[in-house]
């Protein structure tokens, strides 16, 4: 078989209809008796509510329904003994309030207007509760999370650091950051009957929201609908179903009309997660040759009082760097926040930063070039598992990018090097995420006019999934791309994973594979041919003569022992030039040079693309990103874009992505090991690490803005 | 009643005055193509043209609209190929797409004043439209490549 599509730059399928306003996002799909609904959050931190008074609201006009703790219709999934209990907040299930912004009512009107309004009078009565949000304050009540792989970590002999002749000791420490979409979260949900409920929502995974739904009704998931063809961003956000979402639907239910729910920015800030507030240790011992002798890595995060958020913030330590003594321990710190939720390179993002800026320390206390020592603790095996890895090519991920971004005109000194005012530095970061593949599955259909359409029910929430699956399918069928049509966000389709943890490519691009061989395989048996001929068959002549009108195959994907016998990772080395005004403070990226082994690359047009979006995510991190809190209150003050600083375009320089592409040979059919989490981690270090190279000032609280360098 | 001219076609529209531009677009005319972002003009996600100009719709009363001309990213151009359409798709500038009509109109009206824009200049008429996916540089890159195709001839909406 000719494999030769894959790799092209293909133009974005869906492209035409994101230039010129044709493509239909969840909240714009006109639905017949449309209501709206209006959330009305809590003004306090903690409590219990002691009355409501919703008359007021409950008269003015338009209004059909003020649902509250005291008056929500009962959601099956929410109540003990439930089948499949719903785990986190249950929304108006109770009147206990955990959050400030936590929702205490929805209003249900005519329009949007009327709902907003009446949300203004209604009076809530509190027995307010000391709370507990100052993370700094109540750093020693962090607990271990009770799922393993977070336990304790010792290879060799914990903190053996301690006794290398040279020594790193440092905290590390990253403020919470919002997603932030573009697009704000919104459902809209009706009922058909007391039984059958269809959603058009912001989801990363239609069947992950359509199991959550059904859950929460005690519904056959047959009977729930989830709709999500386009999705305005979500970078983590969407990945679970929240309770504004089941809320919508309890309404409803209620109302018996569809009602549409959208969060404004600012409930943006508190109803569906960030990035969580961490402080982290590490403490590293080298030889004076620059070998490793021990890393320690201890990672301390915020998370809800009322549900327990974990993300594997130290586990990069255990396997990135050879050492025979390693340590991780992570603890959460649970406060009355809301629950925080995995934000691109989750976790791995925020551990890159500790572990890559304190190797960097390293780097200068040893004299050693911060490349060099990376070598000298360069790992062919996965030290954490023991296992090879099933492919590595982060060497040539350093020799690459040090090639693009000129790293042979960075100062060894720190501070030495101008152009002009302005100060001038080099910095390298580095990153590996998990390759995951999952079970996937897709159906193929062989039209009358030759061309062939494919469902399964991943989303796309920005990648291009629907032109890389495309691609995939024209290079494995041998036919062009433009007689393939490739369509997602339907929960009645076949089932697939939800797109998060850069899965999708591996995981639905394994059975977009498998079900075009299978078409193949049918095709040769159907036209007499061996099963694996690869013999040119015009797919139009075939069904004609056969008399098929079409020809329809349905099939499964997923990895087998692989997982245990290897070792699977995305690896990555960022690499930044960065100017800092010794006057003003000021910081300018100047070059962003992205290296990746990221296996195969199916598109490289969509996948560079990917690539510099991560790597403007990692600036925003670096130097723009905080969510501010107020402990007196116990809530954000900055919930809107003008205060929380996300980039924008003077903030991003020329972004250069370049791809090892080589295959990793056993993963999947494919070879594609997932680029969405591995673009961001490892920028924010490279940053900062070029900000110590031109200015001498080590920052170590994020995010590194100009009255930091002054100080 | 009010009267409006949205993409040369005139609506008369039951909207209170003060109603934003943005919800008589996309929630009386059905013209979702322009986006709510923050409803505050701090996004520019929901940015459109009025009489030439680029405004933020969410912001912009739509008695300030009566009588005048509004052009949606429906309307840019007449076959959806702007330079800057035809540059973006070329370039794979959207990535989720969300904040792409407001790009697209700011861009617009920045080339129309500016047929020749450097980076600086973009950067400067741009940083007012926020996308979280990261897509800035492809945004430079498209905009340059509109402006050559301008300069050829293309059409320029």
């Amino acid at each position: 078989m000719k494999k030769d599509m894959i790799g092209d730059p293909l133009n974005r399928v869906d492209g035409r209809l994101k230039v010129t306003g044709g493509a239909k996002y969840s909240g714009e799909y006109k639905v017949p008796g449309l209501t709206y609904g209006v959330l009305v959050p809590a003004t306090i931190a903690s409590g219990t509510i002691t009355g409501m008074d919703i008359k007021a609201a409950s008269r003015a006009p338009g209004v059909l329904a003020v649902i509250t703790p005291f008056n929500a219709p009962k959601v099956p999934g929410y109540q003990p003994g439930a089948a499949k209990p719903v785990k986190g907040l249950k929304l108006f299930n109770d009147n206990q309030v955990h959050f400030n912004g936590q929702p205490v009512a929805l209003v249900v009107a005519e329009t949007f207007e009327r709902a907003t309004y009446a949300a203004t009078l209604i009076r809530t009565s509190y027995e307010k509760r000391p709370f507990e949000t100052d993370f700094h304050k109540n750093f020693d009540k962090g607990v271990v999370p009770n799922e393993g792989k977070y336990k304790d970590y010792v290879r060799g002999e914990a903190d053996a650091y301690k006794q290398a002749p040279v020594i790193v000791e440092q905290d590390y420490m990253l403020p919470s950051e919002m997603h932030n979409p573009m697009e704000l979260h919104v459902t809209t949900a009706y009922w058909e009957g007391e039984d059958k409920v269809t959603l058009y929502t912001k989801s990363q995974g239609v069947i992950g929201s359509q199991r959550a739904i059904a859950n929460a009704f005690g519904l056959d998931p047959a009977n729930v609908q989830i709709n999500s063809r386009f999705v305005g961003g979500a970078f983590g956000s969407s990945l679970r179903t929240w309770p504004h979402e089941v809320a919508a639907v309890q309404a409803a239910k209620l109302v018996k009309r569809p009602v549409k729910l959208t969060l404004t920015r600012e409930q943006m800030f508190t109803l569906v997660g960030y990035r969580p507030l961490t402080i982290q240790k590490i403490g590293l011992g080298a030889s004076a040759d620059g070998k490793l002798v021990g890393i320690t890595h201890e990672s301390h995060s915020q998370t809800a009082v009322y549900e327990e958020f974990t993300e594997n913030a130290v586990n990069v330590s255990r396997f990135l760097y050879a050492s025979p003594n390693a340590n991780t321990r992570y603890k959460v710190v649970p406060l009355n926040v809301g629950v925080p939720a995995p934000m691109r390179g989750p976790g791995e993002a925020t551990g890159s930063f500790a572990l890559e800026s304190a190797l960097d320390e390293l780097s200068y206390k040893l004299g050693i070039d911060p490349i060099e020592l990376r070598l000298r603790n360069y790992t062919y095996t996965d030290p954490e598992r023991n296992l090879p890895w099933s492919s590595k090519f982060l060497k040539e991920c350093y020799q690459l990018g040090s090639e693009r971004i000129g790293w042979d005109k960075r100062a060894a000194q720190p501070g030495t090097q101008r152009d002009g005012e302005w100060m001038v530095g080099y910095g390298i970061g580095c990153g590996a995420f998990g390759a995951y593949r999952n079970k996937a599955s897709a159906k193929i259909k062989l039209l009358p006019d030759g061309t062939v359409n494919i469902q399964s029910a991943t989303s796309d929430i920005g990648p291009g999934t629907a032109t890389s699956m495309t691609l995939i399918a024209a290079d494995t069928l041998g036919i062009g791309a433009d007689k393939i049509t490739f369509e997602l966000g339907n929960s009645s389709f076949p089932v697939a994973p939800t797109q998060g943890g850069s899965q999708t490519c591996s995981s639905v691009g394994s059975v977009v594979h498998d079900v075009c061989i299978a078409l193949k395989q049918k095709l040769n048996t159907l036209a007499g041919l061996p099963l694996d001929s690869t013999a040119p068959i015009d797919y139009k002549v075939i069904l004609q003569k056969l008399n098929l009108p079409v020809l329809e195959l349905t099939q499964d994907s997923q990895s087998g022992e692989e997982a245990k016998k290897y070792s699977m990772y995305s690896f990555s080395a960022h690499f930044a030039q960065v100017y800092v005004h010794p006057l003003t403070g000021v910081i300018k990226v100047k070059k962003l040079v992205a290296v990746v082994d990221g296996g195969k690359i199916v598109n490289h047009k969509t996948a560079s693309s990917q690539m510099i979006g991560g790597a403007v995510g990692g600036i925003g991190m670096v130097l723009t990103e905080e969510a501010v809190f107020d402990d007196t209150f116990g809530r954000y003050v900055n919930g809107n874009f003008a205060d929380y600083h996300v980039p924008v375009n003077a903030d991003v320089p020329d972004i250069e992505a370049i791809f090892i592409d080589k295959p990793d040979p056993i993963i999947n059919p494919v070879g594609s090991k997932g680029l969405g989490e591995i673009s961001l981690i490892g920028v924010a270090a490279a940053v900062a690490n070029a900000v110590y190279n031109a200015s001498g000032k080590r920052i170590r609280e994020l995010p590194i803005t100009p009255d930091k360098i002054l100080i | 009643m009010i009267s409006l001219t949205v993409n040369q076609h005139t609506h008369e529209v039951d909207a209170s005055p003060e109603m934003p531009l943005l919800w008589v677009l996309r929630d009386l005319l059905g013209l979702t193509g322009t986006k709510f972002g923050c409803g505050v003009a701090q996004c520019g996600a929901c940015t459109v043209h009025l009489n030439g100009e680029a405004v933020r719709s969410c912001v912009t009363r739509v008695d300030r609209a009566a009588g005048q001309q509004v052009v949606t990213i429906e309307g840019l151009s007449a076959g959806n190929d702007h330079p800057l359409q035809l540059a973006w798709a070329e370039f794979d500038v959207p990535q989720c797409g969300y904040c792409q009509s407001g790009q697209l109109m700011s861009a617009a009206e920045l080339l129309r004043e500016n047929p020749n824009p450097t980076d600086k200049d973009i950067d400067d008429a741009m940083s007012g439209n926020i996308c979280r996916c990261g897509t800035y540089p492809r945004i430079r890159q498209a905009i340059h490549k509109a402006a050559e195709l301008q300069r050829k001839g293309g059409n320029n909406g």
